[in-house]
């Protein structure tokens, strides 16, 4: 659409309404105009001037999200929530914070830290907008490492306020943590991808911070060894935050990684403890360094810190990732030598039971070398969820070919259980190229009950229209 | 104040919303007896009557016909045969819930899940189980417990209340403070849709393709399909476990106590407090001996590592002498935690020694409310002469206020469900709800409007409208007046198999 003037409804409706300019291409595709509400009753106006006038609209935004999924049919309207960005209330004494969809999660945290409390969410950060807003982390159920013991968005969301795409606002949920009124509008919209309304308001129960947090890893040369530390540590009674796993390329060592936090005292004798279990449990011996949540090292002198003389060789270091007053500056421990995984290239989301973890790992490196397509995994293999890097400058046929390849691998783990699937794939993000030779949501289960749904709430197919798993 | 109870009484009075239906009668009755076989099929008159209410006896309703299916199968065909029908039905589990929310419906079908209760598989190392739904809350845990795992949702009835109905009301429990819900802990459901569909949502993993269904289908209390089979996730049992029994001379120090607790950045396992009122109850019942002249007591249980586990007792011990704990008791193996749970466990159906009847109230405040919203009860109990006694899940906030009446007296019972009714609107004046684990059901409709707008509730229709667009699956629960769902693209009309083959005749 090539707007030049602004329709005088949506005018009308928003203070802060725009032509769009390049820079506002959703996934490359063109947008008409960008608006701006600074409240959840100026984006109900505005979002009932756009039904009026029949505007396919986008939700934005830090943008670090966009490109996943599939791009919209139609953007004739671009919703930025940057105006939608106050912390409403921090009710410090009850754990909760009530805040607007734009607020960026690393603001969030730097005002939770203040009380000693944390939002429990820590999703990959993007290369420059930081790990992105409050709504775009619901909108896309966006998690990190912390999943393992604090699950997803969805987990932590309590209450949460929308507009629906015909301009009601309505909430659900509320300010407490138990609460069984009503139905819980909040998992509807937790990974809706902007499909079903606007996210404008969103409360969320909150965790203390921890004092101290500790990373141990161990390099494994197999899946099986590999698998066999993470059900490990996932049995232990050690009470983990986090294990992810780290296999950057087809010949490398994979990584296992444990996070541990609490207090200083109980952060020390866990590590202790991890570390006996994995040496009884494993060949290897793990090593690590702690550190508080500011970066500074608890006791930098100590030998129960250092690294132990008994190291074999392969096992690392490996530093806190957490930065003062915000969520993990990366996705994960940094791996060796590789960096954090661009936007531009594709990413394979795999999620998988994880009693699955090496026969998921077998799997995506067979498919891999059918299609010479060398990915780099990582994510919470102690959740079931793995992400597949494959750079950008790898053939488009051999993405496609390696993605169906892998999801006919991944299926037929599950053929003849007693459940429909034990594991499967979703194509996160990928390259135009790329989506051009397979679907990125693949089969989804009760899809009718999904356009069910998407019928009710937006009738017009207006909202991210296509973006969504089967067509929605 | 008075111009609402008029809006309540006559929204209580009206008619449940008219649905064109089919009979329930003989033919309906020989239907469901071909699905699930003779002795699976109940129409006697007195045998219907012992399902006609579930754990809240004051709504009651006897079925039109009972049926008792064994498999998922027969429960598609039985809904099937319903949505061809448009009779209305009601899946119900164990019947212990609070909220009526599997009160029958005369004019319909109660499906009993009863029959559907095995523990189908346990994947230790993936820490999943694939249960019926029928299946007890506490068979899980038993049947995980050789692994080193347990199911963590604990409802207070857990003995006898199913994973099913747990799933349907999004349960909690004691234990819900640090070990979430229900909905975090299902990954997988398989369902029978309102039209009759088998099908899965979720697959067990935890990560949602396409929407979240399961979380939405959690707790949506029955009216959106029922639950054939259900993935749990299972958890490491927690390495050591110690209960302390905190005595306070009053309220208003145990809940300074709990504050204090959380706001050291401990997360126990339970905090449960009792007044002097529900005490009492308690020692009548079940001589459970706890300090004499307590006005308060506080159950605090923490579970975890061994080491952490042991200084975050030492530390909890201190903030309850600190805040004034005359006594406090540690119980370090089972039968010490039972002895000290009892008294807790007990104290609903203990208030029975005390007065002829009563009410289970379900409200919820923010943790930081708790003191005045507990004065304000008080005061609410003096003014108007009823007595109160007072049992709550304090770390979340979740009261349990018992509101004693004697039912032989005329007025006494109004009186008792109008305060009852006030102490909701203290909770939702706080920033609450009106129900923190027992659901909305028949018996908290009503308060809705009071707790969310009419654009909420009717939002929240649109997802009953996606599932159920003919309002036949619970109808009459959760929502005080039903929406229109207009007219629904794709919805699918199958006829029955047996119909499909020739074999029978509908019509």
């Amino acid at each position: 659409m090539a707007a030049t003037t602004i329709p005088v409804e949506l005018a009308a409706a928003c203070k802060d309404v725009v032509a769009a300019g390049d820079a506002d291409d959703v996934a490359g595709v063109r947008a008409g105009y960008v608006a701006a509400p600074a409240s959840t009753a100026e984006a109900a106006a505005l979002l009932a001037a756009a039904a009026r006038l029949g505007l396919a609209v986008v939700a934005r935004g830090s943008g670090s999200r966009l490109h996943w999924g599939n791009p919209p049919a139609r953007c004739d309207l671009v919703v930025d929530t940057r105006r939608l960005d106050r912390v409403l209330e921090h009710a410090a004494g009850d754990l909760v914070v009530q805040v607007q969809a734009g607020v960026a999660l690393d603001d969030l945290a730097a005002v939770l830290a203040t009380a000693g409390q944390r939002l429990a969410l820590d999703p990959p950060a993007g290369a420059a907008n930081g790990a992105g807003t409050v709504g775009g982390v619901i909108a896309t159920n966006s998690a990190g490492p912390l999943r393992f013991r604090f699950g997803a968005p969805r987990d932590l969301l309590i209450g949460i306020t929308v507009v629906r795409p015909d301009g009601v606002v309505a909430r659900s949920g509320g300010k407490v943590v138990k609460n069984v009124a009503g139905y819980d509008l909040g998992k509807l919209f937790a990974g809706s991808y902007g499909t079903l309304g606007l996210i404008t308001e969103a409360i969320f129960r909150l965790h203390p911070r921890p004092a101290v947090s500790t990373w141990l890893s161990l390099d494994r040369p197999d899946p099986e060894s590999a698998a066999a530390v993470v059900h490990a540590i996932s049995a232990s009674p050690l009470w983990p935050s986090a294990v992810e796993l780290d296999w950057p390329s087809a010949g490398a060592p994979l990584g296992v990684s444990v996070l541990l936090e609490g207090d200083e005292a109980s952060v020390t004798a866990r590590s202790a403890r991890m570390r006996d279990l994995l040496r009884r449990g494993t060949a290897g011996l793990p090593s690590g360094q702690r550190k508080r949540p500011d970066g500074s090292p608890v006791h930098p002198t100590s030998a129960v810190e250092g690294v132990d003389s008994g190291v074999v060789p392969g096992d690392r270091e490996v530093a806190d990732g957490g930065a003062a007053g915000g969520p993990f500056p990366l996705a994960r421990p940094p791996a060796d030598g590789r960096g954090r995984p661009e936007a531009n290239g594709t990413c394979v989301r795999v999620a998988f039971w994880v009693g699955q973890l090496a026969t998921v790992l077998r799997t995506i490196r067979t498919a891999g070398v059918a299609n010479g397509v060398d990915a780099a995994i990582g994510g919470s293999a102690g959740a079931g969820i793995l992400d597949v890097w494959v750079a950008a400058e790898v053939d488009p046929a051999a993405v496609g070919g390696f993605a169906s390849e892998l999801r006919a691998g991944l299926a037929a783990l599950s053929a003849g259980g007693a459940v429909p699937s034990v594991a499967s794939a979703v194509i996160a993000w990928a390259p135009p190229q790329v989506r051009e030779t397979v679907d990125v949501w693949g089969p989804v289960p009760s899809l009718r009950l999904m356009r069910s749904v998407k019928d009710q709430f937006d009738p017009a197919h207006r909202m991210a229209p296509g973006r969504f798993a089967g067509g929605i | 104040m008075d111009g609402n109870d008029d809006a309540i009484t006559a929204e209580r009075n009206a008619p449940a919303a008219a649905i064109d239906a089919g009979a329930v009668d003989a033919a309906l009755a020989a239907m469901m007896t071909g699905i699930c076989g003779a002795d699976n099929v109940i129409t006697d008159p007195q045998q219907l009557r012992t399902y006609e209410c579930d754990g809240l006896t004051a709504h009651r309703s006897v079925p039109g016909l009972v049926v008792l299916p064994q498999t998922a199968e027969q429960v598609a065909s039985i809904v099937r045969e319903c949505a061809a029908r448009q009779i209305p039905f009601v899946a119900r589990g164990s019947g212990t819930g609070l909220s009526g929310g599997a009160l029958p419906r005369t004019d319909g079908v109660l499906i009993v899940m009863s029959k559907m209760r095995s523990v189908i598989a346990i994947d230790p190392i993936s820490r999943r189980a694939i249960v019926e739904p029928g299946v007890t809350n506490l068979s899980v845990s038993k049947a995980a417990e050789s692994h080193g795992l347990f199911y963590a949702p604990d409802p207070s009835s857990q003995v006898v209340c199913s994973v099913g109905g747990n799933v349907a009301e999004n349960s909690g429990g004691a234990h819900c403070l640090k070990h979430g819900f229900t909905v975090h802990h299902v990954t997988g459901l398989q369902v029978v849709t309102p039209d009759g569909e088998l099908t899965w949502l979720g697959d067990g993993t935890g990560v949602a393709a396409g929407y979240d269904l399961v979380g939405a289908f959690t707790g949506s209390e029955g009216t959106l399909g029922i639950v054939t089979k259900i993935i749990v996730k299972l958890t490491p049992i927690p390495e050591a476990v110690i209960t302390l029994l905190a005595a306070f001379t009053s309220m208003g120090a145990g809940g300074a106590a709990v504050s204090a607790i959380i706001g050291s950045g401990i997360l126990p396992g339970a905090i449960e407090m009792m007044d002097a009122l529900a005490i009492e109850a308690a020692e009548a019942a079940v001589h459970c001996r706890y300090p004499e002249g307590a006005g308060a007591v506080l159950i605090v249980e923490l579970d975890g590592p061994a080491g952490d586990v042991e200084a975050q007792t030492a530390a909890v011990r201190e903030i309850c002498t600190a805040e004034g704990a005359y006594e406090i008791r540690a119980a370090q193996d089972a039968a010490e935690r039972a002895a000290i749970w009892t008294g807790r466990k007990s104290a609903f159906a203990a208030v029975g020694r005390i007065s002829p009847a009563y009410i289970v109230q379900d409200g919820v405040v923010p943790r930081t409310a708790l003191e005045s919203v507990l004065d304000r009860i008080s005061a609410l109990s003096a003014e108007t002469g009823i007595r109160v006694a007072n049992v709550f899940h304090a770390g979340d906030g979740n009261l349990h206020p018992l509101v004693l009446f004697d039912d032989r007296r005329p007025g006494e019972q109004e009186a008792a469900e109008k305060l009852s009714g006030m102490i909701l609107d203290l909770c939702i004046e706080h920033g609450g709800s009106i129900t923190g684990e027992h659901g909305v059901g028949v018996d908290k409709s009503r308060y809705m409007p009071r707790m969310f707008g009419a654009d909420d509730l009717d939002t929240m229709q649109l997802l009953r409208c996606a599932f159920d667009p003919g309002g036949i699956c619970n109808p009459g629960k959760v929502f005080p007046t039903p929406r229109l769902c207009g007219e629904v693209p794709g919805v699918r009309r199958a006829p029955h198999p047996l119909v499909a083959a020739g074999v029978i005749d509908q019509f």
